[in-house]
């Protein structure tokens, strides 16, 4: 890894601690923001000469509070502090801010950032989009692509909530109990987005970003501990387990993608599948079905086929029509229709995907469903049209990528 | 005699670890193992699932009460053991010292067996 990428990854991976904690001292999510900044930017001239500091998150947490603080002063003309590179007992002070970050005290501050961002003043939208971009600390643009909605409205989304958050005066305190249950959904569906933006990404900003997908899971297990009885949760952690069980499979040696029936499936995760599927056990056991759960199950149907043969479809077909009955979704029908095509055929497939086009019409995998279709009902000029529809929306060069050999195919298939 | 070496660690902390981190202790640590292995002393050796996994029977009453999550909230959390036959405490205590330079942070637990029945259940 080179220089940048190394400091990339270590930045993105701290980001999430270093803001939380930051946030606590400053009770403010623009001045958290602006010190995490800032102890980036200082990050970006050290680290290169220093070498990396042993725990990055410590790191940034102090020197992004010295800079903040510094900043403080300035403003009200007293002393400054000295320039952290004059800081002689840096070494110290990391050492015993990585002691206090051990504490229980700092455990579980992200989470507690998280019920933070998801308070009940806010619109689910506003509470999500927040979430997302103070936690995980993704662009606008990766934001707007996880909600299907224009950067414009995301950034005045985000923008509202801020100015509600400090309006409403939130406590920067975790909240009790009961508050919390109101608030675990919110949480949870944060913890499921900030998953699906790192399994989304490809390339090698999906290498180093599949460390969003770690810190989800790291997030869920977190929540579970906190509601050990919650069958939903138990279902979003067994989903984000099977899915990341899958993650060393979906790409090959070129960096293109491997549809899930044509992946190796040695290369799966076997340890993340059991995790996944004893969770998937115990949350079965409280007869209360939720999202999380039916998906999990059907993650679960894939990870138990020993070869892509042997899925169990009509399983599958089923429990995304019991997906659409609790979370009805143009999304959800898209992927029941990729099940009813198994079972079906390709006629009665495309037949459920049309009504969707006006409400898919931006999303990549419509597309790309849409033109596998066509292509195998030798409707050879209209699966052009779809492919070439995917690629203009193609998320990144991999999905590009894989589209473009379905239109070669294509090329070969109908002999022009 | 054999001793089980019940390993006691925070899992936040180890649940926390990069895959390249766990890939790395668990590499120091099988070092470990196989030259214990080499002197015919090592036994079965689990790591655990993150406790979020575990379910837990009480049977302190009829019919037993089954709930969620581990037998006991800890601050450090039982996340696997190994059984090794040990001549004396003392070459317990060396086996798990062995195995605490390889893997530092919390606790081993050395409880002698008193009853052993292995089985052939394949890995």
């Amino acid at each position: 890894m080179n220089d940048v990428a190394w400091l990339d990854a270590a930045l993105i991976g701290a980001r999430p601690q270093a803001v939380a904690a930051l946030l606590r001292y400053f009770r403010d999510l623009d001045t958290a923001e602006e010190a995490f900044q800032e102890a980036c930017l200082r990050a970006l001239r050290h680290w290169p000469v220093n070498g990396p500091p042993r725990d990055p998150a410590a790191w940034l947490i102090l020197v992004g509070r010295n800079a903040a603080v510094d900043a403080v002063r300035r403003r009200t003309k007293h002393e400054p502090l000295p320039p952290d590179e004059l800081l002689s007992d840096l070494e110290d002070s990391e050492a015993a801010l990585v002691e206090r970050l051990d504490s229980d005290d700092y455990r579980d501050d992200i989470l507690r950032l998280l019920f933070v961002c998801c308070h009940p003043d806010l619109p689910p939208t506003q509470q999500i989009a927040l979430a997302l971009r103070i936690v995980s600390g993704l662009t606008v643009p990766q934001i707007a692509r996880a909600f299907l909605v224009s950067e414009a409205a995301l950034e005045q989304r985000i923008t509202r909530a801020k100015a509600r958050v400090a309006k409403a005066g939130v406590p920067f305190e975790a909240p009790g109990a009961p508050e919390r249950a109101k608030r675990v959904a919110a949480v949870a569906a944060t913890i499921y987005l900030l998953f699906n933006e790192g399994y989304s990404a490809t390339g090698e900003t999906g290498e180093l970003r599949s460390q969003l997908c770690a810190e989800a899971i790291r997030l869920a297990r977190l929540l579970l501990r906190l509601f050990p009885t919650e069958p939903e949760i138990m279902g979003l952690t067994a989903l984000l387990l099977v899915q990341h069980a899958r993650a060393a499979a979906r790409l090959d040696a070129a960096g293109e993608i491997v549809l899930l029936e044509d992946q190796d499936r040695s290369r799966w995760n076997r340890a993340m599948i059991d995790e996944g599927l004893a969770l998937l056990d115990k949350a079965l056991r409280h007869a209360q079905p939720g999202p999380y759960q039916v998906q999990a199950a059907i993650a679960a149907l894939h990870a138990r086929a020993a070869r892509s043969e042997d899925t169990d479809w009509t399983q599958i077909e089923l429990l995304y029509a019991a997906l659409e009955a609790l979370q009805p979704s143009p999304v959800v029908t898209l992927n029941r229709a990729v099940a009813t095509w198994k079972l079906r055929g390709a006629a009665a497939a495309l037949e459920l995907i049309e009504p969707l086009a006006p409400r898919l019409s931006a999303y990549f995998h419509f597309h790309g469903v849409r033109g596998a279709l066509l292509a195998q009902l030798e409707r050879h000029e209209e699966a052009r049209e779809a492919f070439n529809r995917a690629i203009a929306l193609a998320n990144g060069p991999a999905e590009a990528a894989h589209i473009r050999a379905r239109l070669d195919q294509l090329g070969r298939g109908s002999g022009s | 005699m054999l001793y089980a070496i019940l390993c006691y660690h925070r899992e936040d902390v180890v649940c926390g670890w990069s895959a390249e981190d766990d890939d790395a202790v668990m590499r120091r640590l099988a070092a470990v193992q196989e030259e214990i292995a080499r002197t015919g002393r090592l036994g079965p050796v689990a790591r655990l699932m993150p406790t979020t996994a575990a379910t837990t029977l009480r049977k302190d009453r009829d019919p037993p009460l089954v709930v969620d999550g581990p037998f006991a909230e800890t601050k450090e959390q039982l996340l696997g053991f190994y059984i090794v036959a040990c001549a004396s405490l003392d070459e317990a205590l060396d086996t798990a010292r062995k195995l605490a330079a390889a893997n530092p942070g919390g606790a081993y637990e050395l409880r002698p067996v008193a009853l052993y029945r292995p089985s052939g259940l394949p890995a």
